[in-house]
């Protein structure tokens, strides 16, 4: 049928258009421009850019900034993914529990945090991290512990952004978890059960299994979301003190749209790129070992 | 059976726990923005505003403007929004029900693209947009949320359910595609466009670096471009930015509790089938 063939493509050309020239073209481009100089003065007339072949990404590996960007980044894909996985797993375990009153209440609170304005949340932050006024260290001095500078402090700034990117981010992973849960076969259980298998043991040999794939998709998801951090430094330190939380987009941003660099800055995302792809990568292949 | 019982009362505890900790910030802040000036800089902390103020609103609607970037927000959210469900709806409904040469080739090679962060194309869109007069306007910030390979995606799954015999049966009646798409299409999609509409709402409301970089003059901020310029000015004023905070989260807030189990299954499906 012909009216069905020209009516497919005239259907999905206004998307088709506005991906291809919003994304797929820009990506394109984007690859070139990290092989040229483009700086302030191409911006106003772009045939000043040069081909400079790969001398951006020389320059850029050489870059200390840029290797401590790269170093931050990775501390928060290596330790904060992890611990927001653990986290939502551990909500997702309790919500799933036959024990569990008011589930569906618990779920929306726990989820909540997940809709809110990311700027908004990181300016709440700021304050709760507050060194004298937070509740942070108000809670902490209660049991104890002494007062914290967590944003002032080089040592503890990236972790008080990973406590708020926790907080943010694990009920999304939990409502994808408590849906792998209950696919898990009740029988599994029961015939663990009689088998004389503790909870721990149930946890490990059906629980983790079951989950197996789900449990890939969601780390695979939050190591993809956390090299994307920019947000939270962005508002609650400015990438300091002493660039200890400067990440790799922020230096992204601040190379292109603040100095209009925009040659170093494609560099900083295309082997931005290139790390995420490797890190989805060494998940599979992680998978694939376990199995 | 008193070790279950236990069992059960540290499990409740815990998800007792869970949400207090969890709640506990946006309390807060709600809390705080009712304060007045100074009073979340005083010892012992107050946990509630005494008395409570509404001050630090009327600032921000009187002096700091911050009516004309919620006006923003919701004009390039809710555009955004109509555009993206019709648009990715229309795609995602062709890619699986309509047959056209070189169709599944493209659909494999979107999907690729979700792997691809926008970060690797922004500086050339932001030099595409400048060629085109869209720096510094609305529809500059809008545009490129009205079309995503995730929406087409999440469309196309669920399309792929409609049974054909229905779309058949109208084209042997005559029916244009045109009409079988909003006569019979549309109704079976709504629930997913629903979700879909859901989905890019949040995310343009809540999206950061994109209109950080497009929009220029703060005549044209959005919300949390506004009140992350605010914050770097007004460090000292917590209770200020705290209603800032509020402005900007009870919007989402309500839409997603209107809204939420229809995002539950937007998040399932990409899940699940993904």
């Amino acid at each position: 049928m012909g009216g069905e063939r020209h009516a497919g493509w005239g259907f999905a050309a206004p998307a088709l258009f506005l991906i291809v020239t919003c994304f797929f073209l820009p990506v394109a481009a984007g690859l070139l421009l990290s092989l040229t100089d483009f700086d302030i003065y191409a911006v106003a007339s772009p045939d000043t850019a040069r081909f400079v072949g790969l001398a951006n990404y020389g320059r850029l590996l050489a870059d200390p900034v840029f290797r401590q960007a790269l170093g931050n980044t990775l501390y928060f894909v290596v330790v904060g993914g992890p611990l927001s996985v653990a986290v939502s797993l551990a909500a997702a375990l309790l919500l799933a529990s036959k024990l569990a009153r008011f589930p569906t209440f618990y779920r929306s609170v726990y989820f909540a945090p997940v809709v809110t304005t990311l700027v908004a949340v990181a300016v709440v932050w700021r304050y709760l991290d507050h060194p004298r006024y937070g509740l942070l260290d108000q809670a902490l001095g209660a049991i104890g512990i002494r007062p914290i500078d967590w944003l002032g402090d080089p040592h503890w700034a990236m972790p008080a952004i990973i406590v708020l990117a926790v907080w943010k981010n694990f009920g999304y992973n939990m409502l994808i978890l408590i849906a792998g849960l209950q696919r898990i076969p009740d029988e599994l259980y029961e015939a663990a059960a009689l088998d004389g298998a503790g909870w721990w043991s149930r946890f490990r040999h059906v629980t983790l299994p079951g989950l197996g794939p789900m449990l890939l998709f969601v780390s695979v998801l939050t190591m993809l979301g956390n090299f994307q951090l920019f947000a939270e430094p962005y508002v609650m330190t400015q990438g300091g003190p002493l660039r200890s939380t400067t990440t790799l987009v922020m230096l992204m941003y601040e190379e292109g749209f603040r100095w209009w660099r925009m040659g170093h800055a494609a560099t900083i995302a295309c082997l931005h790129l290139v790390m995420m792809l490797a890190g989805t990568l060494l998940h599979l292949r992680m998978q694939h070992e376990a199995r | 059976m008193s070790g279950r019982r236990a069992q059960s009362l540290a499990l409740n505890l815990a998800l007792a726990g869970g949400a207090a900790l969890t709640l506990a910030p946006l309390l807060w802040m709600v809390s705080a923005s009712f304060m007045p000036a100074g009073q979340t800089n005083s010892l012992p902390p107050h946990l509630l505003p005494a008395p409570p103020v509404l001050d630090h609103y009327r600032a921000l609607f009187a002096r700091l403007h911050l009516a004309r970037a919620f006006a923003n927000s919701t004009t390039i959210a809710v555009s955004a929004t109509m555009l993206a469900v019709l648009i990715n709806g229309m795609a995602g409904f062709a890619f699986a029900k309509l047959r056209f040469a070189g169709r599944d080739r493209i659909f494999r090679l979107l999907l690729i693209g979700l792997v691809i962060p926008v970060q690797v194309g922004m500086l050339p869109l932001f030099l595409l947009f400048k060629s085109l007069g869209l720096v510094n306007t609305l529809a500059g910030a809008a545009i490129p949320s009205c079309a995503t390979i995730f929406g087409i995606f999440m469309v196309r799954q669920y399309a792929l359910g409609i049974p054909d015999e229905l779309l058949d049966a109208a084209r042997i009646d005559g029916a244009s595609e045109a009409r079988i798409f909003f006569a019979i299409a549309l109704p079976q999609l709504k629930p997913i466009l629903v979700t879909l509409g859901l989905f890019t709402f949040l995310s343009t409301w809540n999206d950061f670096l994109w209109p950080l970089v497009i929009l220029s003059d703060d005549a044209k901020y959005t919300l949390p471009v506004a009140l992350a310029s605010l914050s770097g000015e007004h460090v000292q004023d917590t209770e200020l930015m705290m209603a800032g905070a509020v402005l900007t989260v009870i919007p989402v807030l309500v839409v997603f509790l209107i809204l939420q189990r229809h995002y539950v299954r937007g998040l399932l499906a990409g899940g699940v089938k993904g």
